[in-house]
């Protein structure tokens, strides 16, 4: 229990066409959490309600052991938030905005700030809407590092930043969770390069859990399969999910690569899967269904 | 200390880990004592998942090859050299087997064999 940084338990919000359905997944301290997922699938819902900036229709969450509406105060003084979406006031500029948010936060430390401005190469006198979007989510990032946050939760933060800075977040976050008391949940649905210092994995679909697991676990579970037609049949289908047929042959995944070699003694080609396998066939799968 | 990380390869990651830590152990590259990095900082500085590297740290303990002090960090255990030349000599015993096996599939006489090692035994 002390462990969690986040747990979150049976969630449940339900819109016209849309529910998120009895979510429920947690993340220790000391770790970092990808968040994928399909456009639509619910990320962005899940962590909106995680801030409580929507109200949910069931289930719970706790974050530092605390209530997230009971004690939403305390829980956000520790939370560093980036968004994936401009928050600011576009007049203003990154000075003039910092005037504003630091007051908010006790800890708010200033010497951080004003390192990492220099770290991310921001313009202080520019007005936010002259910023381009990847800056403004350096600046987003900047602010969230700079109240001493335990927590960092990120929405969809690579979508508009270069590989540079893609790769300049790793560092941040891997050095953010050296001490073993903080964590990190981010949502992405481009799954490349965040995805090599996630230790887990939720993937949500449709508003549904698909797993939450070590990454580790589920790159060695799972596997990308090829092979000829003609090896399809219905013990087969059982084990593969997200089949796609073409002219020559098909393409799959199974979530069970052991079971799979011991019952295929054909012609067939396993290769080790990228996130982004698991999650195009897992889709197309339930869409199929 | 030297680790190089292939994306590309068909061995896990932990494992390239655990079999780059053990090399270095056997070549004296490090020696019975000396500190290894963190989990964290090795995960950091490689771009892998914490998880990862614990599982391999975790895997070296298990072979006796590495020792973790809580608060202090993982050390290169003070293993008897007489079990490290055993396990040495099993491994080349293993590859040998192998050399073996193929040539019996080549039809290659022992005798050639032989030639052969004692020639490249001689060059190095």
């Amino acid at each position: 229990m002390d462990n969690n940084i986040l747990e979150v338990k049976g969630l449940k919000k339900v819109y016209k066409g849309f529910t998120l359905n009895n979510l429920s997944f947690s993340l220790e301290k000391g770790y970092i959490m990808g968040f994928i997922g399909p456009n639509g699938a619910g990320k962005s819902t899940t962590i909106k309600l995680i801030m409580n900036l929507i109200n949910r229709d069931g289930g719970e969450i706790n974050v530092f052991g605390l209530d997230n509406i009971k004690d939403e105060r305390h829980i956000k003084e520790r939370i560093g938030f980036v968004y994936d979406e401009n928050h600011f006031y576009d007049e203003l500029s990154i000075m003039e905005m910092k005037g504003i948010i630091a007051p908010f936060y006790k800890n708010w430390n200033n010497e951080h700030f004003e390192r990492y401005l220099k770290d991310f190469d921001l313009p202080l006198r520019k007005k936010i809407k002259e910023l381009s979007k990847g800056m403004k989510t350096k600046f987003s990032l900047a602010v969230a590092l700079s109240h001493d946050a335990d927590f960092i939760i990120m929405d969809e933060p690579t979508s508009g930043l270069d590989p540079v800075f893609r790769s300049e977040i790793l560092d941040i976050l891997a050095s953010f969770i050296q001490d073993e008391k903080k964590a990190v949940l981010f949502s992405t649905h481009i799954t490349t390069d965040l995805e090599k210092i996630a230790d887990y994995i939720t993937f949500i679909n449709n508003g549904e859990l698909v797993f939450s697991e070590t990454k580790d676990s589920i790159l060695e579970n799972y596997a990308l399969v090829k092979g000829g037609k003609e090896l399809i049949d219905e013990s087969i289908k059982r084990e593969l999910v997200g089949i796609r047929e073409n002219k020559y042959g098909f393409e799959a995944v199974t979530s069970d690569v052991k079971k799979l070699r011991s019952q295929f003694k054909g012609d067939i080609v396993i290769e080790k899967p990228t996130l982004e396998d698991i999650m195009l066939y897992t889709v197309r799968g339930s869409k199929n269904a | 200390m030297k680790i190089i990380i292939s994306n590309s390869s068909q061995e896990p990651i932990y494992k390239q880990i655990t079999t780059q830590i053990k090399k270095m152990i056997m070549t004296g590259e490090l020696n019975p004592g000396d500190l290894l990095p963190s989990i964290r900082n090795l995960a950091r500085e490689l771009h892998i998942s914490v998880i990862t590297t614990k599982r391999a740290f975790e895997d070296l303990e298990r072979e006796g090859l590495i020792e973790t002090v809580a608060g202090k960090g993982s050390f290169v255990s003070q293993y008897n050299r007489e079990m490290m030349k055993e396990k040495r000599m099993e491994m080349i015993e293993e590859k040998l087997a192998h050399i073996v096996q193929e040539s019996k599939s080549l039809d290659i006489s022992l005798q050639v064999l032989q030639e052969m090692i004692k020639l490249l035994y001689e060059e190095g």
